[in-house]
């Protein structure tokens, strides 16, 4: 069960982040981010599926990787709140990026070392991916840092913004803990000191201080999102999301 | 009759128009053209694709990847920015290439050898 | 003014001969603007292209149907952007070119200002709207123009899956449930006249096509294509078991060719005209984009500048 539970929070991870992505499609500060920002995205759907048809092959009752996307409800979701967050204006997304692909960067690096082969292959295939999520989200960072002061102001906002969304990610659910005491996933904690040291890293070249702020006041940290105690937003999320497969249910598309 | 031909190309549309000076408040923002080469697979030669804009090389590398490489076409780029590029002038071409039509000797088809001497 | 009249016809003699016409070379300045207004309206159709499809993303019926239209609709703004890459060879930035899109002054395809309501509009789209496209830009492979050319056998290539996407989700719908199927011709029944519009006006009303022939930048007229594509869908439309919204189609033995029905030109003026359902709404997104987007255009045009100095600095020290 934990074993599930836990292809099914790497999943939802990935396919709400991509879901948030794909809604600047069209919509993007320049053409060519535009397809930047869409080929995230479309990287992120493409592993969420590959975990969503491990755990329908885990499940084994004749789910699909569309009945775990479009018919579970708001509780059965296990995806971190960060992912779920509006995307706000280009330099909060690119910051939940940068956030998110630092975590998902780690975890998959040692998940393609782990026991269970199925998720090892998954990891070490997508890892190839967040590299350069990591790379660019990071580029970008730096870029609207140390740009204009009206990016950096905004930068520094969208910290104050997102920040207490970053906790929940090092504070294991339980189905965490089993895979990792099953040797499957890494330890939270030491993932914590590397992410931490990545995001100085980034944020002290991109001259942003917020975060340094932030720790030193000990923000509180938001959680709830791995037991599916989610933001508002998500229940709108699922409404489009699911919408059809809501309105024609069974309907082959 | 006096009537003036514009003539921009690659390499030299000015400055403005390629977006690497300041003008006005109004373009102060548009980022260079680059022009992108790829090199299909390893052992062949990098080949002009096409054009972008990005603000700075390391971008410009980067939207080459999203842009011109959604399906696989490339395994490495390069970026030069427009303005880098000098090009021949096509008034130029009789001189510049035509000399090369009478030198048929230059290719192995003028040499007319026995069979005997088989594949050389 | 002779040399003048002797570069005319030169460039004439080079088209009329197949010889593709390249940045650098001399060509009459309408020969140029003519390119930069179909190029950029090409270019323009594209990115407010992005806009009725982009609807559907979040609401895609299955993650499959998702990620290939988030795929497809990202090879659109990559259409766009070789299309204005093809344009800026002629001395018109792209910046100018967004800016008379937002202005009113460019135009972009009429298409895009329908609505997409249901989901057999995405398929509709991509057979329909995407077949019809093809059409005109299958012929633009072989456009007098160097880089125009280039970019359409690039565009072309890519655009072969989008087509046969809308057509796979049509059948799709034509074998599902009885909800499903009035969902799909209802579709078909919205989009056909508007498809059919895309070709513009009738060639005796055409005002550019003549000079655009002779200089071969378009290859084939408005009702040319338009007859192809009428006989291209007539048949496909069978595989569907649905029909075309035109009583007066029927096989005409004699011609080789289907007869079909007047358009509704007030229609198509009055959408041209900026009447149409969603004229407002397109170009407020875009406009919305451009302008959100200043201030992350400017942040990198400036950190780009300050490494530039650094790098000098370094160098001087």
């Amino acid at each position: 069960m934990f074993l599930l539970n836990y292809t099914l929070y790497l999943a939802d991870n990935a396919l709400l982040l991509g879901h948030r992505n794909s809604e600047w499609c069209g919509h993007g500060p320049v053409l060519e981010q535009d397809i930047a920002i869409t080929n995230i995205s479309l990287d992120l759907i493409g592993q969420a599926r590959n975990f969503y048809q491990y755990a329908a092959l885990l499940k084994n009752d004749g789910s699909t990787e569309d009945t775990f996307a479009y018919t579970r409800d708001i509780r059965e979701f296990k995806n971190c709140l960060l992912t779920e967050l509006p995307n706000g204006d280009w330099g909060q997304t690119i910051l939940r990026q940068f956030l998110f692909s630092n975590y998902q960067y780690l975890l998959y690096e040692q998940l393609q070392h782990g026991h269970d082969q199925q998720l090892a292959a998954i990891a070490a295939k997508a890892l190839k991916e967040v590299t350069y999520h990591l790379r660019w989200s990071s580029e970008w960072v730096i870029r609207l840092g140390d740009g204009t002061e009206e990016s950096h102001r905004r930068m520094e906002q969208a910290i104050a913004e997102i920040w207490s969304y970053t906790g929940e990610l090092f504070i294991p659910a339980s189905y965490e803990l089993e895979a990792n005491a099953n040797g499957i996933a890494p330890d939270l904690k030491t993932l914590e000191v590397s992410w931490l040291q990545k995001v100085n890293e980034i944020f002290t070249a991109a001259s942003l201080s917020a975060f340094a702020k932030a720790t030193a006041d000990k923000v509180y940290m938001h959680k709830g999102g791995k037991q599916g105690n989610h933001t508002e937003y998500m229940g709108y999320i699922l409404a489009e999301l699911q919408f059809m497969q809501r309105a024609y249910p069974g309907a082959e598309w | 009759m006096s009537f003036q031909i514009r003539k921009f190309y690659y390499g030299d549309i000015p400055e403005d128009k390629a977006g690497g000076a300041i003008v006005s408040k109004q373009t102060a923002n548009d980022w260079p053209l680059w022009e992108i080469f790829i090199r299909s697979k390893q052992g062949l030669d990098h080949k002009h694709v096409g054009s972008l804009h990005a603000a700075d090389a390391q971008m410009a590398i980067e939207n080459a990847r999203d842009v011109y490489t959604r399906r696989m076409e490339g395994v490495s780029i390069w970026a030069v920015e427009s303005k880098h590029i000098h090009a021949s002038n096509p008034d130029e071409a009789t001189s510049l290439y035509e000399p090369a039509n009478d030198k048929i000797y230059r290719y192995p088809t003028f040499y007319d050898l026995p069979d005997e001497v088989g594949h050389m | 003014m002779s040399v003048l009249i002797n570069q005319e016809e030169l460039f004439q003699d080079r088209v009329d001969n197949e010889i593709k016409i390249e940045p650098r070379d001399w060509m009459p300045d309408a020969y140029r603007k003519t390119l930069v207004r179909q190029i950029s309206q090409h270019a323009h159709s594209e990115i407010v292209g992005m806009l009725p499809e982009g609807n559907w993303i979040s609401r895609a019926p299955s993650l499959k149907r998702k990620a290939i239209l988030l795929a497809k609709v990202q090879d659109e703004a990559g259409h766009g952007l070789y299309l204005y890459s093809a344009a800026e060879t002629l001395g018109t930035s792209r910046e100018q070119m967004i800016n008379d899109l937002h202005s009113g002054k460019a135009k972009y395809s009429s298409i895009f200002n329908y609505p997409t309501l249901t989901w057999a509009d995405i398929g509709a789209i991509g057979w329909l709207v995407d077949g019809a496209a093809i059409l005109n830009q299958v012929m633009l492979c072989r456009t007098s123009y160097g880089p125009y050319a280039r970019a359409m056998v690039r565009i072309c290539k890519e655009e072969s899956f989008h087509q046969r996407q809308g057509f796979d989700i049509l059948l799709t719908l034509s074998r599902g449930t009885p909800a499903q199927k009035e969902m799909c011709q209802d579709a078909i029944n919205r989009w056909w006249w508007p498809s059919m519009m895309m070709f513009g006006p009738r060639d005796s009303e055409s005002t550019n096509s003549d000079q655009s022939m002779k200089w071969k930048i378009k290859r084939k007229s408005n009702d040319e294509l338009r007859q192809n594509f009428v006989d291209m869908c007539a048949e496909q439309v069978k595989v569907l078991g649905m029909t075309l919204p035109d009583a007066d189609l029927k096989w005409n033995e004699a011609e080789g060719k289907y007869d079909f029905g007047e358009i509704d030109w007030d229609e198509f003026w009055n959408v041209v005209k900026g009447n149409g359902p969603c004229n407002k709404q397109r170009l407020d997104a875009r406009r919305k984009a451009w302008e959100e987007g200043e201030w992350v255009r400017e942040a990198a045009s400036a950190f780009a500048k300050k490494q530039q100095q650094k790098q000098k600095q370094d160098k001087a020290a």
